[in-house]
This record gives C-alpha cells, structure tokens and sequence, in this order.
C-alpha cells in the first residue's frame, strides 16, 4: 500500500480532476439544481452517498461475478443496472424509514440515476484501478476513496456556483442569457480558476 | 406526410437536444475538442438512439408500465456495448480519444429523454424519423461546437491546418472554452430566437 497513491487520488478527485468542471460529468444536475444553496448542499450529499456505494458495488461486481466468468465485456450493461436498482432500493429504504430525510432528499435520487457522474466514476475505477498488476484490496482501496472524493469535489463546486447563483439573481442579466447560458460562462471562469492546481504532482 | 416531416425535422431545429432542450451536455462539452471526435461521437449516439427507440417503439406494448425504465435501461446498454465494441475492432484511436465517453451514452439524457418521450408512445416509423432527427440535431451542435474548438483553439479543421501565422487560443481546447463557447452559443441562439419572436 502506498500513501502517496491515496493521496494523489484525493487530491485529483477533488480539485484537479473535478467531476464537474473538468471531466464535464454530472452537468446536468449541475446546471439544473444549483440555483440555489440548499438544494444544491442536498444533491451533493446525495451524491457523495451514491457514487461512494456505487463503487464499492461495482468493485465487487467486476471482481466477483465478470473476472471469474469472463465477461468483462458486459461491464457497461451489468454497471448501470446495478446503479439504477441500488438507487431505487435507497429511495425505497428511505422511505419506509423517514419521512422527513425523503421529502428533503427523495425527490433528488430518481435524478442520480441518470446522472453521469456516478456511472463516470464506476467506470473510470474499472480502468484506472481494475487491472491485473493491481492487487484487490489496494483497487477496493482505492475505488471507495475515488468514489468519495468524487462526490466531495461535487459538493465544493456545487456549493460554490450555487452560491454566486444567489447572487446573480440580483444583477442586470441580459434577457438571452439569464438562467443556463450565464450559469455556463460562470462555470467556464470557475473551471479556468481550478485549472490552477494541475500544477501539483505527487 | 407532413406531420412525419416534422418529427424528422424538429430534433435540428426547434428542439435541437444541445441548444433548445439543453440535454446530453455531458459528452457535447467533453470531446469536441476536435471535429474528428465530434463526428465519432454525434454517429455513435445516433446509432444508439435510432436502435432503442425502434426496439422500444416495437415493445412498446409488452413492456409493463411500472418497469419501464429499467427496460429502456437495458435496451439502450445493450446497443451502446454493440457501439463500444465496434468502436474498439475498427477505429481503436477514436476509442482511445472518446474514452469513458463510450460507455457514458448510457446516461445520455437525450436517449432516455426519446425512448420515455417518445419511442413508447409512438408508432415504429414516425420513432424512427424521431431519433434519426434528434441524432442528427446532436451531430450538427457536436460539429458546431467542435468546428469553433478546433479552429480557434488550435488553428486546424478536421487535423489540417488551416490558418498560418495565426496564434491559437489555447484556452478554447482546454474544459474551461468548451463551457464558454457552450454558453455563448446558447445565449446567442437565444437572443436570434427572440428578436424573431418580436418580430
């Protein structure tokens, strides 16, 4: 195990990497929920859960049931399948056991199932960590961090354009570009900012 | 006749996915860093989008209503693993380039978008139409956006150089120009639809 490793999958997911403005996954949740800052706290975190169960899920999936079958060619169809009924078991449980955490989360778990970021993140472990020279432990390691992280850096830029979003509501917005068009030229600026940190290496 | 006309032509113009619905920005905005990987990505969609929604279109009245969604799910994987693997035998390069793209049509919500709008409510043909429409609508907006990346960023069109002496703007290849040009084409396609209306 090495440390370094982790860390550099900490800080990439985060900041250098980030989901949103970087590898553009999530955007439509991103674009569409971020108007304002609860809601958009709420989605993160809803997020965060989800890509950190998924990769856990999809880790065990991909080592247990398609390595030993030889079907790794079934890993797009078997992934989303997953995701999807996880996400309705989540939404299920929740339910059934509280009402108040449904009606503030509920209505955002359909949305992740199509969101990009958590196949993206299921995906992008089987090819970064899912590979012979890799030993399973360090790949599951690795993959529940990502997942995490992912969903952290999710939270920090959602948190953040939702909060200038707030803001925007009261300046002088040309008609043609109120709502989507601002909310791009908004993220491309914030994008240009975190591409400061591609700078830092490990 | 007039009516499939429109199904076919509504996805280019008044409901473009890319810029009057604003759907499936995910890949838009990720590979048209050139016109190449624009056009491999706006085919590949469209293949998976006219197969679905003539699968779907065709069981549509076997499929039962509560689990739709996992259905459509797995008739639009099933055709994007047709794509992934094509992909990968003939234009391994493409593959490399479009990445984790591939595999992500699967959460395209375009192809979803149809298949529940559309596909399985209404006949095979006039579904056809639809997706080869809305296929087309998204490849147009790739070439777009990818024609305005690749020229301005780096100077070339289709890999040729096309302008000497000219200083690329780096910034348009690199995540930040993708958002900016998406923004800006968007307000603009905005403000042309506006001043028609007043009009």
């Amino acid at each position: 195990m090495d440390l370094s490793m982790f860390l550099s999958v900490i800080i990439g997911a985060i900041f250098i990497n980030n989901f949103i403005l970087s590898k553009f996954l999530g955007l439509c949740s991103f674009i569409g929920i971020s108007k304002e800052t609860k809601p958009a706290l709420y989605m993160g975190v809803s997020v965060t859960f989800v890509t950190t169960c998924a990769s856990i899920i999809t880790w065990a999936i991909y080592n247990f049931i398609l390595v030993p079958f030889h079907v790794e060619y079934l890993r797009t169809i078997s992934f989303i399948l997953v995701i999807a009924s996880f996400v309705q078991f989540v939404e299920m449980v929740i339910k059934k056991f509280s009402r108040a955490l449904y009606r503030t989360l509920g209505i955002y778990l359909p949305l992740i199932t199509v969101n990009c970021a958590v196949l993206g993140v299921a995906v992008l472990n089987s090819e970064m960590f899912f590979k012979p020279g890799v030993n399973t432990l360090t790949s599951f390691g690795l993959s529940a961090l990502q997942g995490f992280c992912v969903g952290l850096g999710y939270i920090l830029v959602m948190l953040f354009m939702s909060g200038i979003r707030e803001r925007l509501e009261l300046c002088d917005v040309p008609p043609s570009f109120k709502g989507a068009p601002i909310a791009f030229i908004i993220a491309s600026l914030m994008s240009m900012a975190f591409m400061g940190f591609s700078g830092f290496r490990f | 006749m007039k009516k499939l006309l429109k199904e076919f032509f509504k996805g280019i113009g008044s409901e473009n996915p890319t810029f009057r619905l604003v759907l499936g920005l995910c890949p838009t905005l990720a590979v048209s860093t050139s016109v190449i990987n624009g056009l491999g990505m706006g085919v590949a969609a469209t293949f998976v989008l006219l197969g679905s929604n003539i699968i779907i279109s065709l069981l549509r009245k076997f499929i039962p209503d509560q689990i739709r969604i996992p259905c459509f799910i797995v008739i639009i994987a099933t055709f994007v693993t047709i794509v992934e693997l094509t992909m990968k035998a003939y234009a391994p390069e493409l593959s490399k380039a479009l990445g984790i793209f591939v595999p992500l049509i699967v959460v395209n919500c375009i192809v979803l978008g149809r298949a529940e709008a559309f596909a399985c409510k209404q006949g095979v043909f006039s579904s056809t139409l639809d997706a080869l429409g809305m296929g087309i609508g998204f490849t147009l907006a790739l070439l777009l956006i990818s024609g305005i990346r690749e020229m301005l960023g780096n100077g070339t069109l289709f890999g040729l150089l096309i302008a000497k002496g000219f200083e690329p703007v780096l910034y348009l290849v690199l995540a930040p120009g993708a958002l900016l040009v998406i923004g800006l084409l968007i307000g603009g396609i905005n403000f042309l639809a506006r001043r028609r209306s007043a009009i």
